[in-house]
C-alpha cells in the first residue's frame, strides 16, 4: 500500500498507526470514555478491574477516562501551539529571507536573544507573570517555538528566494505576500512537514513538562504530564498509576518520531539503493 | 591483436532501480591509444556507459547486464574491492565541472597525488615529481608552485587541466573524458582541447570522449558513436560520420551544426522607431568597482540585437541593469523615449509589463510547483486584470502561438521537457504583451536540435509581433541565427558593435577574430590549423 506515492516501511506503519490511535481518541474522547472527566467513581489508586480497566487515579477517578481526556486536552495545545508557531516563523522566515538587509538583521537578532535564554526558565516567568491559563499558555509556548522555526524557514526561504521564478515574480511586480505564499512556501513544503511533526513532539513533551511542574494545564482538566504528577506518589507503594500516562507520553513520542523519519527519508534520499563506494 | 584491445563492453545494459532502460545493450571496444567520441543529446545515455565503463553506476541506477572488460578482466564478475583497484588506476575519469569535482579544503597537489599514492603506484615524492611534470605538460602557470593553490585559487580552464592531470597520475590505460571542454568559454577551450589531445597522444591512453558537440568531437576522435535514448544509432570512422552519416538522426545533428557556422547572416530591419536606447551606463555590486562602463545600444522595434562575450564579461549585469535589478549609477535608459527608474521598485507596472525577460536555465525559472495555467495565466491577471475565464482562454491562445498543445495547461513544469519549458517562459514573457524581450542564453542549457526549435520560434514571433529582443549569448552560432545587429562585450565595455554581417566579416576587431577563429568547426584537421596558425602570428 502507497501513500502520497511512497511505500511506507514498517516502522512507518507502527507510527501510523500509534498516531491513528491517538488522534482518534482525542477527536471522540467524550463518545468512547467509559465516564465523566472528573467523576470520582472508586477508591483512591483502585486496582484495575473489569469496570475499571487501569484502575483509578489519586482521588478515585477512572484512570482510562483521566487518559482519554487528557489525550485531547495534551494533543490539541500541542497542535495549537505548533501550528500557531508554524505561521508566526514561517511568515517571519520568509519575510527576513525576501527582504533581506535590515529587516533580516532586525528579525535575526531578536531571534538570537530570544534564543540565548533557557526555555523552560523563560515560560516559567511569562506564565508566572500572566498566570497559567490555556490561551496563555499556547501563546507563551508558541512564541518560544517560533524562534527554532524562524531560523529554519529563513534558511530554506533564502535558497529559494535566489532562484529566477522569484526574480519573475519580482520582475512582475508582485507583492511580499505573494512571494511568500505563492513562490517560496509551496517549494519549501516537503522540509517544513517533517520540521511540523519533530516540533509538535518538542511542544507535547514541553506542555507535558510544564504541566508536571504545576504550571502548565490547571486542575480539573486531565492533563497526561499534570497527572503523571498527581498520581507520583503511588509509585511508592508499588502501584502503577503514574506509569500510564507516562507511558501515553513515551508512546505517542515515538509514534510520531516514526512518521517524521519516514517523511524525512523521503525529502532527503534518491529512491533506491546507495552508489558502490 | 587481442593485446591490443584494453576495454571491451558487450551488450551492456544499465537501469533505474524501477526498471527504466537508460542504456540498451551497447558494445563498444577501445584499442590501445585509441579515443572513442560518444555524442547524443542530454539523456542520451552517455555519461552513464562512462561511468559503466568503470563498472560504476549512479545511486539509484545500477547495471542489470552486459559484460565489461579491461585488459581482458571481466569488472562485473569481479569484487567491489577489485573493481576499486582499477578505478582510478586502469581506467580514469575527467569530470565535466572540475570546479564542482575538486575538494575545496584541499590543495591541488594533494588531491593529484591520492590516487598514485592509495594505489601503491607510487610514492608520495614520486607522485608529487609526475605531478609536476604533467603541470608543466599541461602549461599550467608556474608548474613547481601550481599544486600549493587551492581550487579557488585557480580558473576553469586551469582547473580542468589540473583534472587531466589528476586523471593521468597513475598512468591509466583508459580515460573517460565526461564533456571536458563543455563548462569553458570558447577561446579557453581550444587551449585546454588542444593540451587534452598532446597528453592523450603522449601516453598513448585509449579514452572515451563524452560530448554533444560534433565540432569538438571531430578534433580528437578516431571512431565516433552517436548514440539516442540509451541506444546506439550510428557508429563510424570519425570522418565518414562528419561527411556521409548513414542514419536520419545523424544526419540531423551533423546538418544543425553546419548551418550554426554557416547560417545566412540576416539584415536589420529598415526604418523601426526606437524601442530601448541605453546611453552612457556605468554600474557595479561595490562602489568604486564597476562591472559594467560606457554602454550605448539601441534597439528598434522587429530587431534583435546580441550580446556576445564571454563568462565574466558583463553581459548578463547589463540585463539585469535594463530590468533593474542591478540600479545603474550614472546613464540613462529610455524605453520608447522615456526614461525608466534606475531601481525596480519604483518602475510603474506598465513599464515592467513592457519589459520582459527570458531566463537560461527553464528549469528554475518556472515555480514547479505551479501549474503552466497558473504560471503563464499570473501576467495576465496582473496586468490586464482579467476574469478568470477570459485569462483560461488567453493562456490557450499563448500556448498555441509557442506550439504547445492546450492540453498542457492543467500540467506542471515536472511533466515537460527542457525545450517545453522554455517555450512556456516565452509564453510567459508574452503574456505581458511586452515592447523587448531580454534574452538571457534562452538556448544554452537546451540541446542543439531542441534549441533549434526555440530560435526559430523567436523569430516567427518576432514577425507576427514586431518585438525587439536583446539576446544575451556566449555562442556566436547562435548569434549568426538570430540577430540582426551585434555587439561584443570584453571586461564590461562594448568593444565592437554594429551589423552581425558587419561584425562577421573583414576587418575584425582582433578580440571578435579570435573568438569566431575559437570556435570548433565540422573539420577534423581544424585544432591543427588554428594552432598552425596561432603559432605563426602572436596574440594580440
Amino acid at each position: 500500500m502507497t501513500i502520497f506515492g511512497h511505500r511506507p516501511p514498517v516502522t512507518a506503519w507502527i507510527g501510523l498507526g500509534i498516531v491513528a490511535v491517538y488522534l482518534f481518541v482525542a477527536l471522540f474522547g467524550p463518545l468512547v470514555a467509559p465516564y465523566a472527566e472528573s467523576q470520582s467513581v472508586a477508591d483512591t489508586w483502585a486496582p484495575s478491574s473489569a469496570q475499571l480497566w487501569l484502575g483509578a487515579d489519586q482521588i478515585g477517578r477512572d484512570m482510562l477516562t483521566r487518559l482519554i481526556y487528557g489525550a485531547r486536552m495534551t494533543i490539541g495545545i500541542a497542535a495549537a501551539t505548533t501550528m500557531l508557531s508554524f505561521f508566526i516563523g514561517i511568515t517571519l522566515g520568509f519575510t527576513a529571507a525576501v527582504l533581506g538587509s535590515w529587516v533580516d538583521m532586525a528579525l535575526s537578532r531578536l531571534v538570537d536573544v530570544i534564543l540565548s535564554i533557557p526555555q523552560l526558565i523563560l515560560a516559567l516567568i511569562v506564565l508566572g507573570v500572566f498566570g497559567s491559563s490555556i490561551p496563555v499558555l499556547i501563546v507563551t509556548i508558541a512564541v518560544l517555538d517560533s524562534t527554532r522555526v524562524f531560523r529554519l524557514a529563513r534558511a530554506l526561504g533564502m535558497n529559494i528566494a535566489v532562484l529566477e521564478f522569484v526574480e519573475a515574480a519580482r520582475l512582475r511586480g508582485e507583492g511580499l505576500w505573494w512571494i511568500i505564499r505563492k513562490e517560496i512556501l509551496p517549494n519549501a513544503m516537503a522540509p517544513l512537514i517533517s520540521e511540523f511533526g519533530l516540533r509538535f513532539c518538542f511542544n507535547f513533551l514541553f506542555v507535558a513538562a510544564l504541566s508536571f511542574l504545576g504550571i502548565g494545564v490547571q486542575p480539573p482538566y486531565a492533563d497526561w504530564g499534570g497527572m503523571v504528577r498527581e498520581n507520583a506518589a503511588a509509585i511508592n507503594f508499588g502501584m502503577f498509576a503514574p506509569l500510564y500516562p507516562a507511558i501515553a507520553i513515551a508512546t505517542l513520542t515515538v509514534g510520531v518520531n516514526l512518521v517524521v523519519d519516514w517523511l524525512l527519508s523521503i525529502d532527503a534520499r534518491p529512491s533506491g539503493s546507495q552508489a558502490e563506494m | 591483436m587481442a593485446d591490443d584491445l584494453v576495454l571491451l563492453l558487450e551488450g551492456l545494459c544499465v537501469e533505474t532501480n524501477k526498471g527504466i532502460v537508460l542504456v540498451d545493450h551497447i558494445d563498444a571496444h577501445l584499442k590501445r591509444g585509441e579515443i572513442l567520441g560518444l555524442i547524443g543529446e542530454s539523456g542520451a545515455g552517455k555519461s552513464t556507459i562512462g561511468l559503466a565503463a568503470m563498472a560504476y553506476a549512479r545511486a539509484g541506477l545500477h547495471i542489470s547486464g552486459g559484460a565489461i572488460s579491461i585488459n581482458g578482466t571481466e569488472l562485473r564478475a569481479s569484487t567491489a574491492l577489485q573493481r576499486r583497484n582499477f578505478r582510478g588506476k586502469s581506467i580514469a575519469y575527467i569530470a565535466q565541472s572540475a570546479a564542482a569535482s575538486f575538494n575545496p579544503a584541499m590543495t591541488l597537489m594533494d588531491q593529484v597525488c591520492e590516487a598514485p599514492v592509495v594505489h601503491g603506484v607510487m610514492s608520495r615524492a614520486e607522485a608529487e615529481a609526475t605531478a609536476r611534470r604533467l603541470f608543466a605538460t599541461l602549461q599550467l602557470p608556474d608548474p613547481d608552485h601550481f599544486g600549493d593553490r587551492y581550487p579557488h585559487e585557480a580558473s576553469g580552464g586551469q582547473l580542468q587541466r589540473a583534472m587531466a592531470a589528476m586523471a593521468m597520475s597513475c598512468r591509466p590505460d583508459i580515460i573517460v573524458l565526461d564533456e571536458p571542454t563543455t563548462a569553458l568559454d570558447v577561446t579557453t577551450q581550444i587551449e585546454v582541447l588542444a593540451l587534452l589531445r598532446g597528453l592523450i597522444r603522449e601516453f598513448g591512453t585509449a579514452g572515451l570522449y563524452i560530448t554533444h558537440d560534433l565540432a569538438v568531437v571531430a578534433q580528437i576522435a578516431n571512431r565516433i558513436m552517436v548514440l539516442r535514448r540509451g541506444q546506439m544509432v550510428e557508429i563510424g570512422d570519425a570522418k565518414q560520420i562528419l561527411e556521409a552519416p548513414r542514419t536520419p538522426y545523424a544526419t540531423a545533428l551533423v546538418n544543425e551544426r553546419r548551418t550554426a557556422t554557416h547560417a545566412p547572416l540576416a539584415e536589420p530591419p529598415q526604418g523601426g522607431e526606437p524601442v530601448l536606447s541605453v546611453v552612457d551606463v556605468e554600474a557595479g555590486y561595490k562602489a568604486g568597482q564597476s562591472i559594467v562602463r560606457g554602454i550605448n545600444v539601441t534597439i528598434a522595434r522587429g530587431e534583435t540585437l546580441a550580446v556576445v562575450g564571454e563568462s565574466g564579461s558583463g553581459k548578463s549585469s547589463l540585463a539585469r541593469i535594463v530590468m533593474g535589478l542591478l540600479p545603474r549609477w550614472s546613464g540613462d535608459i529610455k524605453l520608447k523615449g522615456e526614461t525608466l527608474p534606475a531601481a525596480l521598485r519604483p518602475r510603474p507596472r506598465e513599464t515592467l509589463r513592457r519589459l520582459q525577460m527570458v531566463h537560461q536555465m527553464p528549469d528554475v525559472a518556472i515555480n514547479p510547483r505551479q501549474t503552466i495555467e497558473e504560471i503563464v495565466g499570473r501576467p495576465v491577471t496582473v496586468f490586464f486584470d482579467r476574469p478568470k475565464a477570459k485569462v483560461r482562454e488567453r493562456v490557450r491562445e499563448l500556448l498555441a502561438l509557442v506550439g504547445l498543445p492546450e492540453d498542457f495547461a492543467p500540467r506542471r513544469p515536472g511533466q515537460l521537457s527542457g525545450g517545453q519549458k522554455q517555450r512556456i517562459c516565452i509564453a510567459r514573457a508574452l503574456a505581458a504583451e511586452p515592447d523587448l524581450i531580454i534574452c538571457d542564453e534562452p538556448t544554452s542549457a537546451l540541446d542543439p536540435l531542441v534549441a533549434e526549435e526555440v530560435l526559430k520560434l523567436l523569430r516567427k514571433l518576432q514577425d507576427e509581433l514586431g518585438l525587439a529582443y536583446m539576446f544575451i549569448t556566449h555562442d556566436l552560432g547562435t548569434v549568426r541565427r538570430i540577430a540582426h545587429r551585434t555587439a561584443v562585450m570584453l571586461k564590461g565595455e562594448i568593444i565592437a558593435q554594429g551589423p552581425t554581417s558587419q561584425i562577421f566579416s573583414p576587418p575584425f576587431h582582433p578580440y571578435t577574430e579570435k573568438l569566431i577563429s575559437s570556435v570548433p568547426e565540422m573539420d577534423t584537421t581544424w585544432l591543427d590549423g588554428v594552432l598552425a596558425k596561432r603559432a605563426n602570428s602572436p596574440p594580440p
